[in-house]
């Protein structure tokens, strides 16, 4: 994949700092207007997961359900017109699935097939939503600590605003569209976190390369020769993670469809971001070759500053 | 340039062999079988129970592949799966129920050369092999309370004896002694320290009157929290043992949590009662003239009440052995047999109460709902307590002074009895249980995830083959060569760690086969740029691969580390993601830098090259 020319990435430059606002802005006031969707792992309550033998009769159910004293029950196909997932909100007794099989199957001649019944009592859901913000906290300052220790902390700044960008656009899309967030889908968050950063340490990696080996040139243009030299790589290395969540997203079932979601949504933003949004943060850190310089015992190489 | 040395194939050739051997097993499927096993050690399937179980099923007619006894279990490998469920009722009823447990299973045919060298299938997690997953909490608060009140109950045993005068009672776990004079009182405090020096004393007077209260400190409370739940973990196991379930699993999780899997089971809702069952007995007086009025209770017996003592001869904890059976009227009634301890203090306590009467208290812990509330969303929720229900189960005039044998009656059904005795045979729980999640999944769903999930791999995988071809040919191939050998390598170390592959572990799975591929790119790409700086083709190989480790080694290990933090915050399927992922990494960095180094090696290296196929 030889590259005719040169992409002057960082000409872009003004317009991805304003899309790239723009996103996060919608993202935060989504978020803080809608909230997520959090899913059953994190409110906790009950679901029951069923397949008839027939196409099923979703406002019947419902008028069942209803008529056994289950008010708040929430009955929605999933993923087939057979199958029926009914969600209830929190309760302390975890009898509620079983109750709820018996009174589905009650009054049904044909086949109620068992998918699953999931629990989750209130303290659980509190401790994971606690527990899950953590680890994308702790995530977040690791890496931070490892990329300063190997590279430099302008890159460590770097690193963590795309990351910070990724995850809250991540979010902010499954904000906006009121998309279930569970625990599959936090793994997601964090495996984009690794993904990201993945790229922009191979793109950060190119940089220091470059900002050593090629002198007397202006940091803008080495960082735009860098994301040049990279842009095989990244392109390549996306489309077949790509191709395989989306091989995972169309074969893999319901149950693994948010996590799936969430790792496409965090590839294709964390792609554009270790591009745009942490060489952008370097340049406007002023990286310059004094941040890189390998320490010269001698002295003498110090002449060959930038003016 | 570019040949490695021996060794260097040596160590890919030799990985490459252990990843095909350590995941060979998971091609060869595995039979649905019956697994049947004593009730007790010191029961031992013999060739009796060998040839019930093969003569029952034969006149069955149910089609058996091979009976074999297998780590002191009978194993019974059946040709169908739908043979399965009738296979294990005809065994329970020939063999019977109390003295075997009767388990489905599916028992691995992995050939004899390939477990010779310690190989065997992956273990599925419950989410592909359907089965039940709990979370229990252990109610600690309430076995500090019972463990309180029978060492009290024994203390004022001993005051009685030493005819120290006083009232002892209990209040939010602080036990308060009153006393006339001080002597009396610090006498008692001196009892105290004899017979509960775990707990904290202290004095006080008030009104006249000499206080003494007891406390439990910090160290002791965490003691009988430890003991409480390492007591709920023996009888969960034991009562796991009475359901049948091969391969089950029961863990202590955090403080006062314990986790049971138990893969395959399908009725739910019996395990659940059986397991969350905090069925507890009690042995008691009833009151007589000299009981004093401390000591009584009214609790609920046949329609009415009656009033028992509230000290406690033995608990069901004593029990050591329950049997169900049939008194001479025919009524349901359960032998008991205590053990050596509750033998000696229940002959203790009735050898001097002949004739009066003894009540059999039968306490369960229940949830009910009170009411309903408005939550914060404005939406009306019920609200649920939790209470215990006491009742007499048996009340019954003591003839003559018991031992450790003796027998309820007076149980209201068959049913009850025989689920009477199989708790108290399991042991009863030392603290109450609440269920605080659950995670039931269907057998038709968990085959299905297995389809779904190995269906994805596939396409994912022969995706990214094709991709890498068409756009680096022989490097891709060797780049192919490197991740079909990562694949196998995942599955060979997960299956020597005996991890367990669950959904989101094969999501882990594909995401790894997508940025194993990083890997090459990075280099391929290297090297089109070396080739493209005008360095020769053998030179450009060399430069690329040097060059890219670094960049590899670093993109790496960060994602090590938010895959190992994904670990460390993780639960359950959570985990397993976390695993493959941790493990696909670690694998991809080596078959893709030497792996693919070799094989480019092989391909280009020794000899003189004018251009790459790249």
């Amino acid at each position: 994949m030889a590259l005719i020319k040169t992409i002057n990435f960082m000409a872009f430059r003004r317009w991805a700092q304003v899309v790239s606002f723009l996103l996060v802005v919608a993202s935060i006031a989504s978020l803080s207007l809608n909230g997520l969707k959090l899913g059953l792992d994190f409110t906790g309550g009950t679901l029951v997961e069923v397949s008839y033998s027939q196409q099923a009769d979703l406002s019947s159910i419902r008028k069942q359900l209803e008529d056994a004293n289950y008010d708040n029950a929430l009955v929605i196909n999933f993923g087939s017109e057979e199958d029926v997932l009914v969600r209830l909100p929190q309760s302390k007794s975890s009898q509620l699935g079983d109750e709820i099989l018996a009174t589905l199957r009650q009054d049904y001649d044909g086949d109620i097939d068992l998918h699953r019944i999931e629990f989750v009592g209130p303290q659980v859901g509190e401790e994971l939503r606690e527990q899950g913000g953590l680890g994308l906290l702790t995530a977040l300052i690791c890496v931070m600590i490892y990329v300063t220790f190997r590279f430099q902390y302008k890159f460590s700044i770097a690193a963590a605003v795309a990351l910070i960008h990724d995850v809250l656009i991540t979010l902010g899309i499954f904000s906006i569209f009121q998309w279930d967030f569970d625990l599959t889908v936090l793994a997601a968050l964090l495996a984009v976190i690794g993904y990201s950063l993945n790229d922009t340490i191979v793109v950060s990696d190119r940089i220091r390369e470059n900002f050593r080996i090629v002198r007397k040139s202006r940091p803008v243009d080495i960082i735009n020769r860098s994301l040049n030299q990279t842009l095989g790589r990244t392109i390549m290395t996306s489309a077949t993670t790509l191709l395989v969540l989306f091989s995972l997203f169309i074969f893999g079932g319901e149950i693994i469809h948010g996590f799936a979601t969430g790792l496409i949504i965090g590839v294709i933003v964390g792609t554009y971001s270790s591009v745009f949004v942490a060489a952008n943060i370097l340049l406007s850190l002023d990286i310059s070759q004094d941040d890189l310089a390998i320490p010269v015992v001698e002295g003498s190489d110090q002449s060959d500053m930038m003016p | 340039m570019n040949q490695y040395s021996l060794w260097k194939y040596a160590i890919v050739l030799l990985a490459l062999i252990t990843a095909i051997i350590f995941s060979l097993p998971n091609l060869y499927a595995p039979d649905p079988a019956v697994q049947i096993s004593g009730e007790s050690s010191s029961l031992v399937i013999d060739k009796e129970a060998y040839d019930i179980a093969s003569d029952s099923l034969q006149q069955a007619d149910i089609a058996v592949k091979q009976i074999a006894i297998v780590d002191d279990k009978l194993e019974i490998r059946l040709l169908s799966r739908t043979d399965q469920l009738p296979a294990k009722k005809i065994l329970q009823n020939a063999l019977g129920r109390d003295n075997y447990i009767v388990a489905l299973n599916l028992a691995p045919t992995t050939p004899d050369w390939l477990k010779s060298v310690g190989a065997g299938p992956l273990k599925l997690g419950l989410d592909l092999s359907g089965g039940v997953h709990f979370l229990m909490e252990v109610d600690t608060l309430a076995a500090i309370d019972t463990r309180l009140r029978s060492s009290v109950s024994s203390y004022k045993a001993l005051l009685r004896k030493e005819k120290v005068r006083g009232i002892v009672q209990i209040n939010d776990n602080v036990v308060t002694g009153k006393f006339k004079t001080e002597v009396l009182r610090d006498k008692a405090s001196s009892l105290a320290f004899k017979s509960m020096p775990e707990m904290t004393r202290n004095k006080y007077q008030r009104d006249g009157a000499f206080y003494l209260s007891l406390e439990l400190g910090e160290q002791a409370i965490a003691n009988l929290e430890d003991e409480a739940v390492g007591q709920n973990l023996i009888t969960l196991r034991n009562r796991v043992n009475e359901l049948g379930v091969s391969e089950p699993l029961v863990q202590r999780q955090g403080r006062n949590r314990v986790v049971v899997e138990l893969p395959g089971v399908q009725d739910t809702a019996t395990a659940k009662r059986i397991l969350g069952k905090t069925a507890n007995l009690e042995f008691r007086l009833a009151v007589n003239g000299d009981t004093s009025s401390f000591n009584r209770e009214m609790i609920a017996f046949e329609g009415s009440t009656v009033e028992i003592e509230r000290d406690i001869i033995v608990t069901g904890e004593s029990v050591a052995g329950a049997q169900f059976g049939f008194d001479e009227n025919s009524r349901p009634q359960v032998n008991i047999n205590l053990d050596a301890e509750g033998g000696k203090l229940m002959h203790r306590i009735t050898r001097h109460a002949v004739q009066r009467k003894m009540a059999v208290l039968f306490i369960e812990r229940k949830t009910r709902k009170i009411g309903s509330q408005l939550s914060d969303d404005n939406e009306l929720e019920a609200v649920y307590e939790r209470y215990d229900q006491r009742r007499v189960i048996s009340l019954a005039t003591i003839q003559s002074p018991l031992g450790a044998n003796f027998r309820i009656t007076g149980l209201d059904s068959q049913a009850e009895a025989a689920e009477l005795a199989l708790l108290l045979r399991a042991g009863a729980l030392a603290a109450p249980m609440e269920f605080v999640e659950e995670r039931t999944i269907g057998p038709s769903l968990g085959a299905e995830n297995i389809a779904l999930g190995v269906k994805s791999v596939v396409i994912g995988f022969s995706l990214v083959l094709f991709f890498m071809l068409v756009f680096y040919r022989v490097f891709g191939l060797a780049a192919n060569i490197a991740l079909t050998m990562n694949l196998l390598l995942i599955v060979a170390v997960m299956s020597m760690l005996s991890a367990t592959l669950t959904l989101p572990g094969i999501a882990g799975i594909v995401l790894t086969v997508g940025m194993a591929v990083d890997a090459n790119v990075l280099i391929f790409s290297r090297i089109r740029e070396e080739l493209a700086n005008g360095l020769t083709p053998a030179m450009a190989i060399n430069t690329g691969f040097e060059r890219a480790f670094l960049t590899i080694l670093d993109a790496n290990l960060t994602t090590l580390l938010a895959a190992v933090i994904l670990y460390a915050v993780g639960t359950g399927p959570i985990k397993g993601f976390a695993i493959t992922l941790s493990i696909g990494i670690l694998t991809s960095m080596f078959t893709a830098i030497m792996g693919t180094r070799s094989m480019i090696n092989l391909i280009y290296g020794g000899r003189s090259i004018k251009k790459l196929a790249l």
